[in-house]
């Protein structure tokens, strides 16, 4: 008896949700374009994950329709969670091809782009790169862009930086190990301070560790004269801390994934010294500013996905630039159509919050500008510190 | 090199293996209790480390810290009392099997209850400031926090030991551990000597926690699995079943890790600090299967 009502009730979900499946697709005859959102809502880089999809969120809010011959098409977001892990990246990436979307955006984090890429690729749906900036997301995968700076530029930005402000002899260069995205910043800030005469020490802490004291005191006792950490959020966060309470006055230097609330709040009111490159500044254009703090403050999960405050971090502006560029790509194309998407993207151009974007043959983005900012660590806000063009090495 | 090895650096990164192997301790206690009365490997109770670090973080935003401690402690005490009676006491005559995969269960269900409430953001864990004053150790500047870890580990090991050596609980625990059917026969009431032992265990960790988190104090719904792990291999490596050598191999593993950790950058060493660990574990159970102070299985036919 039990076991009929058990199947009884089996059967009853099953028809349900079929149920559910048929209405859905059947109440709306509108045109709908689906534009993948590929990025982690879970997992160590999922701060920068939501924050970076909440600028995705906010554009298509602004303009969730585009004319193609005549006609309306809705935008619709498809999001896909990759766990920041690049073990679940390619499932990730496989139920975005699934779901039928034409082009894809995202990931933060450049290990999960590179493990996700080759799935799109095989699809034939052109992925574009929000905040990736190791060079391998788009080395050899012909259907994946970005819109950001490369890490050689960032490292090579920093590098001169450190050198050139503080006088910097001694870098000590501390990343997690296996990552591509710390291990390849680490490697060409290696380059460029060593070709100009400094000297890098380098160390590597193995995933999920939390004890950075050691390494601090490491790099104290070597005599560091600037500390490079290119870490995920939740590492940077805990290096912070501990920094403080050992009382390390070398400065640290940290590339675009330290640009996050997170962060900020962890070097408040201490006596750290924290500089960051990054894609945006707060005040680089006033009327998005305006419209994305609005947003945030007016939805309450917007508030939570950016840490309960409504700093904008340069991820936020560069999901939104985004949004625009494949919007871009999609009215060049005059279709939905990812193959049509496909051949059209890399003569788009496009004039976004955070600067001019087109296409190098590669795919990458033409950039030639990076922010250094610096924390404020009394007010807990970002202070712009230099803007820095190319340096051409 | 030379300049790396100053007395300094050496009392630095010695303080902060004894506190790290102090925290371990903490929570191996929880293991190998567990494991001496029932037989079972408790996966949850990593987990359950973290969840403690999390509501140290929403009680301590309401109430003050005096009064957020103790409660956090009681609620802890509550949830190991709770998950032992949802998932392990139905499952009492089950094969051992059963009551494990369902631990591995409540580990999944902790870590992702906890994503769900974080978001998935590291949450910073709240500055407890008597713990975090800054104090010289032999000119080294170091948290008050390090130094009174191993002081907190021996003084609750102590209260434990004469808990089980010389109260009623406590023998009924030794009795259960020895043979759990016969001391259900002689009339122990098995139910709740597992239930004290649970309590026990979560107070022991959520106490281990507040030190961890203290020093720590980014958490992420998984930064209970690797502390977790590493004291469930202090607990294999000192014989799992035995407080006393759960507590020394948590010890060892702790500061024999951060000395890894703090050989010179060019050694490259640095980052097989937690291969170390697993490594150990590997030939402990080659070489010496009962640990470092297991009881000897006797069979008795």
């Amino acid at each position: 008896m039990k076991k009929m009502i058990a199947i009884l009730l089996a059967v009853c979900m099953v028809l349900s949700l079929c149920a559910c499946g048929s209405s859905g697709s059947g109440a709306s005859d509108e045109k709908v374009i689906k534009i993948g959102v590929f990025e982690p809502s879970s997992g160590d880089s999922a701060s920068g994950g939501k924050k970076e999809i909440l600028g995705m969120q906010y554009a298509n809010s602004q303009v969730p329709e585009v004319e193609l011959n005549g006609e309306t098409y809705k935008i619709e977001l498809v999001l896909a969670d990759n766990g920041s892990s690049t073990d679940k990246a390619p499932s990730a990436a496989s139920s975005l091809v699934s779901a039928g979307v034409s082009v894809v955006l995202g990931s933060y984090g450049s290990g999960v782009s590179i493990a996700g890429g080759p799935k799109f690729e095989e699809a034939g749906i052109p992925a574009i790169g929000v905040t990736c900036t190791n060079p391998n997301v788009t080395a050899g995968n012909s259907y994946y862009f970005r819109i950001c700076f490369l890490d050689n530029f960032q490292a090579d930005v920093l590098a001169n930086f450190a050198m050139d402000t503080f006088d910097a002899k001694v870098a000590y260069c501390l990343g997690e190990s296996g990552n591509e995205y710390d291990q390849g910043l680490i490697a060409f800030f290696t380059q460029v301070f060593e070709a100009a005469g400094g000297k890098v020490i380098t160390d590597s802490f193995p995933k999920n560790n939390s004890d950075f004291n050691s390494y601090l005191n490491k790099a104290k006792s070597e005599g560091a004269d600037v500390i490079f950490t290119p870490v995920s959020i939740a590492y940077a966060v805990q290096i912070m801390k501990q920094a403080a309470s050992l009382g390390i006055e070398a400065p640290f230097l940290g590339s675009d994934t330290l640009d996050d609330n997170m962060v900020l709040e962890a070097v408040k009111g201490t006596d750290l010294k924290l500089y960051v490159s990054t894609f945006y500044q707060e005040g680089g254009s006033p009327e998005f500013d305006e419209g994305i703090k609005a947003y945030i403050n007016a939805n309450s999960e917007a508030l939570t996905a950016n840490g309960g405050n409504d700093t904008i971090s340069a991820v936020t502006a560069m999901g939104y630039d985004a949004y625009f560029v494949a919007l871009e790509a999609i009215k060049k194309a005059g279709s939905g159509d990812k193959a049509a998407i496909m051949a059209a993207l890399p003569d788009v151009t496009y004039t976004g919050v955070s600067g001019d974007i087109a296409f190098d043959e590669q795919g990458d983005a033409v950039r030639d500008t990076a922010y250094i900012k610096t924390a404020d660590t009394a007010s807990g806000a970002w202070a712009l510190e230099t803007v820095q063009t190319g340096s051409g090495s | 090199m030379e300049q790396l090895f100053t007395p300094e650096y050496i009392v630095s990164i010695l303080l902060s293996g004894i506190s790290l192997g102090g925290q371990l301790a903490l929570i191996a206690i929880g293991y190998t209790m567990v494991y001496g009365i029932l037989r079972l490997i408790n996966f949850a109770h990593g987990d359950l480390f973290m969840v403690v670090g999390l509501m140290g973080i929403y009680v301590c935003a309401v109430l003050p810290t005096y009064a957020a401690i103790p409660i956090v402690i009681l609620i802890t005490m509550g949830l190991g009392f709770a998950i032992e009676r949802a998932a392990y006491k139905p499952l009492r005559s089950a094969p051992r099997m059963s009551a494990m995969i369902s631990a591995i269960g409540v580990s999944y269900l902790l870590q992702n209850t906890a994503t769900y409430v974080t978001g998935g953001q590291p949450m910073t864990y709240p500055t407890i400031e008597t713990l975090n004053r800054t104090i010289n150790i032999m000119g080294t500047p170091t948290k008050l926090v390090v130094i009174l870890t191993p002081a907190l580990v021996l003084v609750l090991i102590v209260l434990l030991t004469q808990l089980i050596n010389h109260t009623k609980i406590g023998m009924a625990m030794r009795a259960v551990s020895k043979d759990f059917e016969t001391s259900r026969l002689m009339g122990i009431k098995i139910n709740r000597v597992i239930s004290t032992t649970f309590v026990i265990g979560s107070a022991l960790a959520a106490v281990g926690a507040i030190l961890y988190f203290t020093t720590y104090p980014a958490i992420t719904p998984t930064s209970g699995s690797m502390p977790g792990l590493k004291a469930f291999v202090a607990a294999v490596f000192g014989g799992i079943g035995s407080i006393p050598g759960a507590v020394i191999g948590a010890f060892l593993i702790g500061i024999c890790e951060t000395i890894i950790k703090g050989l010179p950058s060019s050694w490259n060493v640095s980052v097989f600090s937690d291969a170390f660990t697993f490594a150990l574990l590997i030939i402990i159970l080659t070489c010496k299967p009962t640990g470092l102070f297991g009881e000897k299985a006797t069979d008795k036919v």
